[in-house]
């Protein structure tokens, strides 16, 4: 049914998408708050850039990662002059090619969902003596619980699905940078049908369910751009 | 003790340029039409508008100025928005707390108890959000912006949002809360019936300008400003309850000059109260009539008269006392009367209203018992 190779795949795959969602929560969390609060003109440019892997092949992307996180690159580059390793074909370089693809599944959701809780219950709760660290942890957070959900299953499920960006910067390492997308085609390329369906059929349950559970958590939220 | 604000805001097209004193006692009604800058008014007083230039004092703190902006969650204000603005992932309790719970024990003056009480929250307390009334909603807001313990409540149209039976529902607590606490509140309304209900003083607006500020009763009367010569022009007069007549079950309402009389209401002798007369319903007869179902009749003279159009005129009459009241009438009337001003003449009132206002009373509230609205003859 699954050989070693597919369990460790699976493994990747979880580890990767998992630490990806949890990373951009914290660091997609304040960003969005920012996003949605600030009046600064610019504040688009920062939205194009958040939003520009939606648009961009997935192998450009990893293209470039590649390039700056590799041994040459400036990023790469840097870290080994620290006496680190660079980011090319490792887990480490997977995670960050992965938080700058799916960033927009979470950013955006979160955006939306502070944007729409308005200036007034934030107002009430400065008027009730909340500092805005308080407002915010107190009222935006909570307020923005089904964009949360949204986000975390976006960049959950973006991340199991992603193909071009981690190909690239992961160079398919079965065990270390092998991902279950990965696996299926590099199934479908062996001519191993069984293989490829068990895992792309796992794969679309697992979608299939992602999304259940964001419509049955927010069931007025709908969900963004895919 | 006075709040002292200055300010020159620019919001799109609109201009706010203000500069006033307002008593930090009582209720300051601040009354203008829809777009004319109360709301934005209430909202740089509240710090949620900047105004870099602007000067806020309140009492002996200084709120805003030159150098100094105290932001919204630094000071003791509470604030009412027209919509009641509540948590909606919090409970009932859990809005009442959330200013109680930010402010130090030792600065609480109203507990958490007592302001359920004055609100008439008891049974709404472990209740959702979802689960309650417009009315319901907008009292509970009330009673968490009070629980910050305020020294002054800032209220923008809380009424605004609300039908006429949750209005009916509200504004007994609101007399009720002008009774039991000494928090100033700044009321802002474009309903005249709100502000005449409530307001001890009352600032005056138009297009983001203040017209005219002082004590209610003297405004009102005044033919220089707008509301002598609105449809509903009315006066307010404030007398004690003198004694309740037992035979015809009414009640004596003595002011400086006279008595009002009103069926009897439930409140104790000595009582302050309002009284408001609808210049519609005040009459005019050169002598005194006799054979009249209506029993207040008062001996007056004319202060001043002006046409309002072709057909009606009001008479500003001076009933003893320090409140001239007002009189709508037909230029027909006012012809073969031969009213002018200094003449001496009787107001037969029709119709008064009380509203049950002023000195803290021991007794529990009643709110059905604090309006009472007669019409006679």
């Amino acid at each position: 049914m699954l050989n070693d190779a597919d369990i460790s795949a699976i493994v990747t795959t979880l580890k990767l998408a998992s630490t990806t969602t949890l990373i951009l929560l914290l660091v997609g969390t304040p960003l969005a708050w920012w996003l949605a609060c600030t009046r600064w003109r610019f504040k688009c440019i920062i939205e194009t850039i958040v939003a520009l892997p939606l648009v961009l092949p997935p192998t450009v992307l990893g293209f470039y990662l590649l390039v700056g996180l590799g041994p040459h690159g400036p990023i790469g580059e840097t870290l080994c002059a620290l006496g680190l390793n660079h980011l090319a074909f490792t887990f480490t370089g997977l995670v960050v090619g992965s938080i700058v693809y799916s960033m927009p599944f979470v950013v955006q959701p979160l955006q939306d969902a502070f944007s729409s809780i308005g200036k007034r219950p934030l107002e009430a709760a400065a008027t009730l003596r909340a500092c805005p660290l308080d407002r915010f942890l107190t009222i935006a957070i909570p307020l923005a619980r089904p964009g949360f959900v949204t986000a975390a299953v976006l960049g959950f499920a973006h991340t199991v699905g992603e193909f071009g960006v981690v190909l690239m910067i992961g160079g398919n390492i079965p065990g270390k940078t092998q991902v279950l997308s990965i696996a299926v085609y590099d199934h479908v390329e062996a001519m191993d049908y069984t293989h490829a369906h068990w895992l792309a059929g796992g794969m679309l349950l697992m979608s299939f369910l992602s999304l259940l559970i964001v419509h049955a958590v927010n069931r007025r939220s709908r969900v963004i751009h895919s | 003790m006075t709040i002292d604000a200055r300010f020159s805001l620019v919001r799109g097209g609109f201009a706010l340029n203000v500069s006033l004193s307002m008593p930090a006692r009582g209720i300051t009604g601040i009354f203008g039409p829809s777009g004319c800058g109360k709301t934005t008014l209430l909202r740089a007083l509240a710090g949620l508008e900047h105004d870099p230039l602007g000067h806020l004092t309140v009492g002996e703190v200084v709120w805003q100025n030159g150098s100094t902006f105290i932001p919204t969650h630094k000071r003791a204000l509470g604030y009412v928005f027209q919509e009641a603005s509540l948590f909606t992932h919090l409970t009932v309790r859990q809005n009442l707390e959330y200013g109680l719970k930010r402010i130090p024990r030792r600065e609480r003056r109203l507990t958490f108890d007592s302001a359920v009480v004055l609100l008439g929250l008891n049974k709404l307390v472990d209740r959702a959000i979802d689960n309650l009334s417009g009315g319901e909603r907008q009292r509970v807001a009330i009673a968490r912006s009070l629980l910050t313990s305020p020294s002054v409540l800032l209220m923008d149209e809380p009424l605004a949002s609300l039908d006429a039976q949750s209005k009916a529902e509200i504004l007994p607590f609101l007399e009720n809360l002008h009774r039991e606490l000494s928090t100033p509140i700044m009321y802002v309304s474009h309903s005249l019936e709100e502000v005449a209900q409530l307001a001890d003083h009352l600032v005056l607006m138009n297009a983001g300008r203040i017209t005219a500020a002082g004590p209610l009763p003297q405004l009102l009367g005044r033919f220089d400003l707008p509301l002598a010569h609105s449809t509903d022009a009315e006066s307010v007069v404030h007398a004690v309850v003198a004694r309740h007549d037992n035979e015809y079950m009414l009640t004596h309402l003595k002011f400086a000059a006279g008595e009002f009389l009103i069926p009897r209401v439930a409140l104790p002798s000595g009582r302050s109260v309002r009284i408001r007369i609808l210049a519609r319903d005040v009459s005019l007869t050169l002598k005194r009539q006799v054979d009249t179902s209506i029993l207040n009749v008062l001996p007056a003279r004319i202060k001043e008269l002006t046409r309002e159009d072709s057909a009606t005129m009001t008479v500003l009459l001076d009933i003893g006392g320090d409140t001239p009241i007002l009189c709508r009438l037909t230029r027909k009337s006012a012809t073969m009367l031969k009213l002018r001003k200094d003449k001496q003449v009787f107001a037969q009132i029709k119709s008064i209203a009380l509203f049950g206002t002023r000195q803290p009373s021991a007794e529990q509230l009643q709110p059905a018992h604090t309006m009472t609205s007669v019409r006679q003859g």
